[in-house]
């Protein structure tokens, strides 16, 4: 079983390390990505993040489908679905992670570790 | 044009009123919790958009295409991601005439 990270865990971690936004704020912006994202592709537009990975559209011709109560044949027309692939590094890490365990980044378990500056380059 | 970080940043920009600096941090801090998130092993549920998830790939053969070479693929862990009904309802209702992939 895995562990999940959810969009109100997402916005609480993000808050933690930025004292200086309101937490509404964060909650709004996460809102607002996802909500951007979704209507990029919603566009038929493709998401390209460096880094992590793309987003684009993959095209599944049409069909002949079946009504599974019935048996009967029913023709489904051509559609569009989400498809993502990670990036260079999201795929190294995401490797990478899998041998290490999770002690490399115990210390985002402690919160107070973050001060305003630790972001800074 | 595809959709980029600056394009995020911009948004946040107008929406939110965050200042320009602010907006392009919260843009790399959002996708660096993602990658954090899954690189402890955790998968990543974002309702509305969908959710990434971590598969175990055991080691398989593979091929050199170029040499056609046999060389093993070892076993390795990576992320799959699975859009939530409301992005694939929003999806399939486009009917975009133009050339996507």
């Amino acid at each position: 079983m895995q562990q999940a990270m959810t969009k109100s865990d997402l916005v609480d971690r993000l808050a933690r390390k930025n004292s200086q936004l309101a937490y509404k704020d964060v909650e709004l912006g996460v809102k607002t990505l996802i909500e951007h994202m979704s209507q990029t592709l919603a566009s038929g537009e493709r998401i390209e993040i460096r880094g992590f990975g793309s987003f684009s559209l993959h095209f599944r011709p049409p069909r002949f489908g079946r009504n599974p109560k019935t048996g009967t044949a029913v023709a489904l027309s051509g559609k569009y679905v989400p498809h993502f692939k990670p990036g260079k590094e999201l795929r190294e890490r995401v490797n990478d992670g899998a041998s290490v365990s999770a002690t490399t980044h115990s210390e985002y378990a402690e919160p107070d570790i973050f001060s305003s500056d630790d972001m800074d380059d | 044009m595809a959709l980029t970080k600056a394009d995020l940043a911009e948004r946040l920009f107008e929406e939110l009123g965050l200042n320009k600096r602010e907006a392009k941090e919260l843009v790399e801090q959002f996708f660096e919790e993602i990658r954090q998130a899954l690189e402890n092993g955790e998968s990543v549920k974002l309702s509305g958009f969908g959710n990434f998830q971590l598969r175990s790939k055991n080691e398989r053969p593979g091929r050199n295409p170029k040499t056609g070479e046999e060389i093993p693929i070892s076993a390795r862990r990576v992320v799959t991601f699975r859009p939530g009904q409301k992005l694939k309802a929003r999806v399939e209702a486009y009917a975009g005439s133009n050339e996507q992939r």
